[in-house]
């Protein structure tokens, strides 16, 4: 169990991997994910959603970016190798109903947890419009998947360098404006999630939004992953991690996600536009 | 605070006893003149900045000395008191007269876990609240220290000789689901394997052994004993399985229909922290005990050299609760470089439902206590973390329907204390995942799974015990639960009821 048996380099730091796991394979649904530990002993438990599952060859699939200590020591691993440890499928899956158009909103590695959602909408007779976003070109990843199961894909980029220069929220207005989503789902950095609930706050459309956060267990006793939603407390992980972005307190959450900012190996990060240099 | 007694000091002093007594028939007026024999311990300040258990252990004559205050009352009332009814007496007498291993074959007839128990049991609150010559001495601290004697025969048991694997009766046929690997599932499991039922447990974690590894810390209690605890459930032919939540990975309809299981035993454990539901406590700096608690025990974030688990940087700490939870938080807080760890608590001193020696080693490591205060809110600086907490005193007013007075908010006695970390202790609600799951599944009004007094839940085959059942709870508790359970599935299944 858990051997890596397919590994694909995504973009510049982001990997995808095809994983054995019968059981999760069986019973996972939409929207759920998945804790890793690398090592046993010393390794830390991190939370992924699940991409994708096979029946017949018993996987899922995780899409991850390598930024953290534990996500770059998992890029590192091949094909053959096997995760030590493995907990799933975990979190409330997405409740999926036919509601009519659906417009799916995926932003960076968002865009990977999207798909399974983006499915399962389409599979339950609805209209399915994607909006896939990313810095640029090189960033973008899983078009292909993603136009297999959505009637419509808009892209951005911020950079322009693929599809329309704008960031997601723009197309999502417009879509707004014509009053075609009856239902928003949006998936990828707290900001993006942020900025998408409020796009869509003035036309009232529900928007719903999978939360990542920090957990330990991922099983409702830690309570590391708490959020304030509609000015409750609430466990992502039992709980969510799907939940009413209108509701979402997305700046505490942004904060929480920061706890341990300070302490995050130096090392490990690489910062894109050169702060760390600066700082050495 | 008192002089803390060296180890040696401790030792003379036992050595002077045994040599009076050990030829002598001893008279119970004899028996109540020999003093307790104190526990030795790490020196406080050292032990403040490791995880090495605070409590070494009694020495040989220790054990003896302390085994021969018992009176051997023909009532026994201290077996009573003990959840999992150890005939205390008898293993007592044996203690006493140096007969070490049968003493621990005693305690084994009734308890899984003796190392554990001798360690995490609130004994004042049972054997050591009925023991007689406490009763005479008008102090319960002064009874036996049973769980002292316990702890030091086991000890001896694990670490001098091979620890027995019970005997295993010939192979029912039959299949047995354990959910979780705490103090309920491991009792399940080696009393239903004993009996010959073919046992598999169920941990979502990737370590077994439940709160006893997540939870309680390696101060109290050295994860090498529960390790060596499951080892022997393993050579008993008890299977593991890691990294499998039940009602999630597999649903408990699954593991009977698919999977072949005669009987599902659900003992998994204390669920969603509480929090108080006061202005700040999602700021960053608020952390569950459990949360706060598992990065350092389960996730070993006090190893920072080699551990990748983050755990935060505290200097003011508050930890707030009076449990066995909100003691080993604020002890681990401690260790892990805290300036200044205080624990706030609504009533005082004496309704502190933690252990007697975990507040006295707390005292001794320099925690503050705050009682009759209870925290109103918690207040952030511009960047969302916490910088300082609000309480309000409180009196204690008339006795509630538990007994225990009440206490009530004095108005205009606010005050603020400057913390840069706050660790609610308050206690668990029921975890909902096995509930949500599992169709037909009843539970009371807190989500606990109701059973009757068998353990047997609303599904046939399916039995719970322990903190799911309880609510927040002991080891003992949880053990004794699991000690009927596994009576009820065995009974059920030889009599062909499933």
């Amino acid at each position: 169990m858990n051997r890596i048996i397919a590994k694909e380099q995504l973009s510049a730091d982001v990997y995808k991997m095809e994983i054995e796991a019968p059981y999760i394979a069986e019973s996972r649904k939409a929207g759920q994910f998945i804790i890793l530990q690398i090592d046993n002993d010393f390794g830390e438990r991190i939370p992924l959603t699940i991409a994708d599952a096979s029946l017949e060859r018993k996987t899922i699939t995780i899409i991850f970016q390598a930024v953290g200590k534990t996500t770059i020591h998992l890029s590192k691993l091949n094909v053959g190798d096997k995760i030590t440890n493995l907990l799933g499928p975990l979190g409330t899956p997405t409740k999926i109903s036919n509601v009519g158009t659906v417009v799916c909103v995926g932003g960076g590695i968002g865009v990977a947890p999207m798909h399974p959602i983006a499915q399962a909408y389409k599979a339950a007779g609805n209209r399915v419009i994607s909006i896939i976003g990313a810095r640029n070109k090189d960033l973008l990843i899983m078009e292909k998947e993603i136009k297999k199961c959505s009637d419509e894909v808009i892209i951005c980029t911020d950079d322009g360098s693929y599809g329309r220069k704008d960031l997601v929220t723009a197309p999502l207005k417009e879509l707004c404006e014509q009053g075609i989503p009856s239902e928003v789902v949006a998936i990828g950095p707290p900001i993006m999630m942020k900025f998408v609930s409020e796009t869509t706050r003035p036309f009232n459309v529900h928007t719903m939004v999978s939360l990542n956060t920090i957990m330990v267990d991922g099983t409702g006793m830690c309570g590391g992953c708490r959020v304030t939603v509609g000015n409750e407390t609430k466990f992502v992980c039992v709980d969510g991690p799907e939940f009413d972005g209108h509701k979402v307190d997305f700046d505490n959450m942004m904060l929480r996600q920061k706890s341990y900012k300070n302490q995050e190996d130096h090392a490990t990060h690489k910062c894109r536009i050169g702060l760390n240099e600066g700082e050495k | 605070m008192s002089h803390i007694r060296t180890f040696s000091e401790l030792e003379q002093e036992a050595i002077k006893i045994y040599n009076e007594i050990k030829d002598k028939d001893l008279k119970p007026k004899d028996r109540m003149a020999i003093p307790q024999m104190d526990m030795p311990s790490q020196d406080p300040i050292i032990r403040g900045k490791n995880q090495q258990e605070v409590a070494l252990g009694y020495t040989k004559e220790q054990a003896m000395v302390e085994a021969a205050r018992c009176l051997q009352c023909k009532s026994a009332p201290c077996i009573n008191g003990c959840p999992v009814s150890i005939n205390i007496p008898k293993f007592l007498e044996e203690a006493a007269k140096g007969e070490f291993q049968k003493s621990v074959d005693v305690i084994k007839e009734s308890s899984l876990l003796p190392a554990i128990c001798g360690r995490v049991c609130p004994q004042e609150s049972q054997c050591m609240e009925e023991c007689t010559v406490g009763k005479s001495l008008k102090d319960k601290m002064k009874s036996v220290a049973i769980g002292r004697v316990e702890r030091f025969v086991a000890d001896l048991e694990r670490e001098t000789s091979e620890v027995k694997t019970p005997e295993i009766k010939p192979s029912t046929g039959f299949k047995v689901a354990v959910v979780g690997s705490g103090p309920a599932g491991l009792t399940v499991a080696a009393d239903l394997r004993k009996d010959g039922h073919e046992v598999e447990i169920f941990e979502a974690f990737h370590k077994p052994g439940g709160v006893m590894i997540y939870g309680i810390p390696e101060f109290r209690l050295p994860k090498a004993i529960v390790e060596k605890e499951i080892e022997t459930l393993k050579s008993m032919g008890v299977k593991f399985h890691m990294n499998f939540l039940v009602g999630r990975t597999r649903t408990i309809e699954d593991l009977m229909e698919k999977d072949g299981f005669n009987a599902v035993f659900i003992g998994s454990g204390a669920g969603l922290p509480k929090f108080m539901n006061i202005p700040g406590e999602n700021l960053v700096g608020v952390f569950s005990a459990n949360e706060y608690l598992t990065r350092s025990n389960l996730m070993k974030a006090y190893d920072k050299e080699r551990v990748d688990t983050p755990i935060y940087h505290s200097k003011k700490v508050a930890v707030l609760g009076g449990g066995n939870v909100a003691m080993d938080a604020a002890r681990m807080a401690l260790r892990l470089g805290a300036e200044e760890v205080n624990v706030i608590y609504r009533r005082t001193k004496n309704e502190m439902p933690a252990r007697a020696e975990e507040i006295e080693h707390a005292e001794e490591e320099g925690i503050k206590f705050h009682f009759l205060s209870n925290p109103v809110q918690i207040l952030g600086d511009e960047t969302g973390r916490v910088k300082a907490i609000e309480c309000l005193k409180y009196e204690l007013g008339e006795p509630d329907a538990s007994g225990r007075r009440s206490p009530i908010a004095i108005k205009g006695s606010e005050f603020v204390m400057e913390m840069d970390t706050i660790i609610p202790a308050l206690g668990n609600a029921s975890n909902p995942l096995i509930k949500q799951t599992t169709e037909d599944l009843i539970t009371n009004k807190w989500g606990n799974i109701t059973v009757d007094e068998n353990k047997r839940t609303s599904i046939k085959g399916v039995y719970a015990g322990g903190d799911i059942v309880l609510g927040a709870a002991t080891v003992i508790l949880a053990m004794g639960e699991g000690r009927i359970a596994a009576k009820t599935i065995s009974e059920d299944l030889l009599n062909n009821k499933l």
